[in-house]
């Protein structure tokens, strides 16, 4: 029963996907075609990315309040610099993941709280994405407009995106060493401490894949939106983090789904448009997601499997 | 520990809202300096411009501090929202009639403690973490604010935009007035056993329990108290700039969040700082009108804020003993 439990939580962001998905379905049948797919979960491509940094954060038990801004100042960055120097973009990629890793082995040294510390940063990438595009402006590199606009074979480009996403959080949490002794981190870092792994080594590497994750996501948000805007992407920071919640993810760190958090991000995306099928003024588009998540949440506390022996 | 053999110097380096204070100075000085040089607005004014816009960051961010003193992982972030919410209801109330002034405070306080009871519910019976739950609420509230307001601006009563003017010397009626509120909050946490459950909650929820204060009650006091700040300030930002707007409360997200640290409350929860909050609301605006007179672009402004943020944090933020 314990297991049947835990299976549930892990996947309640999938019912509640398929849920919205087939009520989408019961009034156009379209939406289940591959235009429809492609159409209706666009939105999700760089919001799957996002929550795949916020994962990383979460897994140690930090809380990332600057992914949007970032990833608004990495798709500004490959809109205004990556068309014509191309290696200066990636010297400035290299450098905002450099300063990430530096937040976060600050945060480890100075023991300060990753909130304070990461909305701080926020302010930071918010003000370089001002100097670069003051004025929503830029062009986005044809490679990545033309990606976004790939119509691969049988399979929907957002559900293409959404399986590689999965694919590699479920690679770095489950399959390799790093992602067993991150989220044993996350749970204990005591523990992982005596057994001679460096704290300090793996909250580096989780703060650069974060960044590193920010800024694939905002290179696909430029492919889709063919210019930069410098407040464009400021909601993922709350989208991605309750997407990771909505996953069965815990803040206490050490408890991260990566299968969960995708279907997560595809939820909350599909939350904005879910209306627009039941005549529904779109006054009220906003206050779905916020109903999404106290739904599903509330299901998750009433199935009653915490996560924690009873 | 006992404080008895500190001297008062040493109390006050100890103070957790010293450093904020001590930046408000250094950037007050610079910004009348740079005026002075470049003919811009004296001492006098630009304190009265700074207290104006100082008081609205204050009465949130003291709900805020609420919040987070009691316990970590709480924050309330659907301030914005109410604040929005409350600024459309409130002037709907009023009718831009003096008579109705009272009501529409009423009104605004009211609907933003509505919501602050309704974060409650959403952590404590439906288990949702605070965050995740006020950021559901947000999205919520904000649905009704547009579709209550429809895009409708309602100019405020004369009366009230006139009270929100009126100055004693350099100093705005309404910064005394939530002066003497924070006074009230400082009474409230130090002298109540509402302000020493709030500490023993956020220090250890669960041996306050089993000391036998009552958790449950107290946070959902917090709650609603910080709800109804807001609901408040929203009244009165749409009185003060000519009418509500959507919008009026985007910035206090992460203003009230950063305002609060800054002044030395701790994120971990369990200590306040209440000085801290003017102090650092004063040199959050101070900071940015400095910027603004040394001709910094909007951009270098938002960075340069940012990287104070992250220093004033790596400075001065405790170890925390948990």
């Amino acid at each position: 029963m314990r297991h049947f439990r835990a299976h549930i939580t892990r996947l309640l962001s999938a019912i509640t996907f398929a849920v919205l998905l087939g009520l989408i379905y019961r009034n156009q049948s379209l939406a289940l075609s591959y235009l429809g797919l492609t159409l209706l979960l666009g939105a999700s491509v760089p919001i799957v990315f996002a929550t795949l940094a916020q994962m990383m954060m979460v897994s140690v038990g930090d809380l990332d309040l600057s992914i949007g801004p970032f990833i608004s100042m990495s798709a500004a960055i490959g809109a205004i610099i990556l068309p014509n120097s191309p290696w200066l973009a990636a010297l400035l990629y290299v450098l905002a993941i450099g300063v990430y890793v530096f937040c976060g082995v600050l945060i480890h040294v100075r023991r300060l709280s990753s909130i304070v510390v990461t909305l701080g940063l926020s302010f930071i990438w918010l003000g370089f994405a001002l100097l670069l595009v003051p004025s929503p402006g830029g062009q986005a590199p044809q490679y990545l407009v033309d990606l976004m606009t790939w119509q691969p074979p049988f399979v929907p480009l957002p559900v293409l995106f959404a399986i590689l996403a999965a694919l590699i959080g479920y690679f770095i949490f489950n399959i390799t060493v790093f992602g067993t002794v991150v989220r044993g981190f996350g749970g204990n870092p005591k523990v992982i401490e005596r057994s001679g792994r460096s704290s300090l080594g793996i909250h580096a590497a989780v703060y650069a894949l974060a960044g590193v994750f920010g800024i694939v996501s905002g290179l696909l948000l430029l492919g889709q939106t063919t210019s930069a805007d410098a407040n464009q992407a400021t909601s993922y920071t709350l989208i991605s983090i309750a997407s990771v919640i909505l996953g069965g993810g815990e803040f206490v760190g050490g408890k991260i789904y990566a299968l969960g958090s995708v279907f997560g991000a595809l939820t909350m995306t599909l939350a904005t448009s879910f209306l627009n099928f039941y005549q529904v003024s779109s006054d009220w588009q906003v206050a779905m997601q916020g109903i999404i998540l106290i739904v599903a949440l509330s299901l998750r506390t009433v199935i009653g499997y915490s996560g924690k022996p009873a | 520990m006992s404080d008895t053999h500190y001297s008062p110097w040493n109390r006050l380096r100890n103070s957790y809202s010293l450093s904020a204070w001590v930046a408000t100075g250094v950037v007050l000085v610079a910004t009348t300096l740079f005026n002075a040089g470049k003919g811009g607005p004296s001492l006098g004014p630009l304190l009265t411009t700074a207290l104006s816009f100082s008081t609205f960051t204050v009465l949130v961010s003291l709900g805020q501090m609420l919040v987070i003193t009691s316990g970590p992982g709480n924050i309330d972030l659907s301030i914005p929202s109410v604040i929005a919410l409350s600024g459309a209801l409130s002037m709907g109330a009023m009718q831009s009639s003096n008579g109705l002034i009272a009501l529409g405070i009423l009104v605004a306080l009211s609907s933003g403690m509505a919501v602050g009871v309704v974060n409650f519910l959403l952590i404590r019976l439906l288990k949702i973490p605070p965050i995740i739950a006020t950021m559901a609420s947000a999205l919520i509230v904000l649905s009704c604010a547009i579709a209550y307001g429809r895009g409708m601006r309602t100019a405020p009563p004369a009366l009230l935009a006139e009270m929100l003017v009126t100055r004693i010397g350099y100093v705005p009626v309404f910064s005394i007035f939530a002066m003497a509120l924070t006074l009230l909050v400082w009474l409230l946490l130090t002298r109540t056993i509402y302000g020493r459950a709030l500490c023993a909650i956020g220090q250890n929820r669960n041996a306050a329990r089993l000391a036998g204060v009552k958790t449950d009650f107290h946070v959902l006091l917090t709650y609603a108290i910080s709800g109804a700040l807001a609901g408040l300030t929203g009244c009165l930002i749409a009185s003060y700039s000519g009418g509500n707007s959507l919008d009026q409360g985007n910035e206090y997200l992460l203003l009230t969040v950063a305002v609060v640290v800054i002044g030395g409350t701790s994120v971990a929860g369990g200590r306040a700082s209440l000085g801290g909050i003017w102090g650092g609301a004063l040199f959050m605006f101070l900071l940015v009108a400095l910027l603004n007179t040394a001709g910094a672009s909007a951009g270098l402004r938002t960075l340069l804020t940012g990287v104070i943020i992250v220093m004033v944090a790596a400075l001065t933020e405790r170890r925390q003993t948990r």
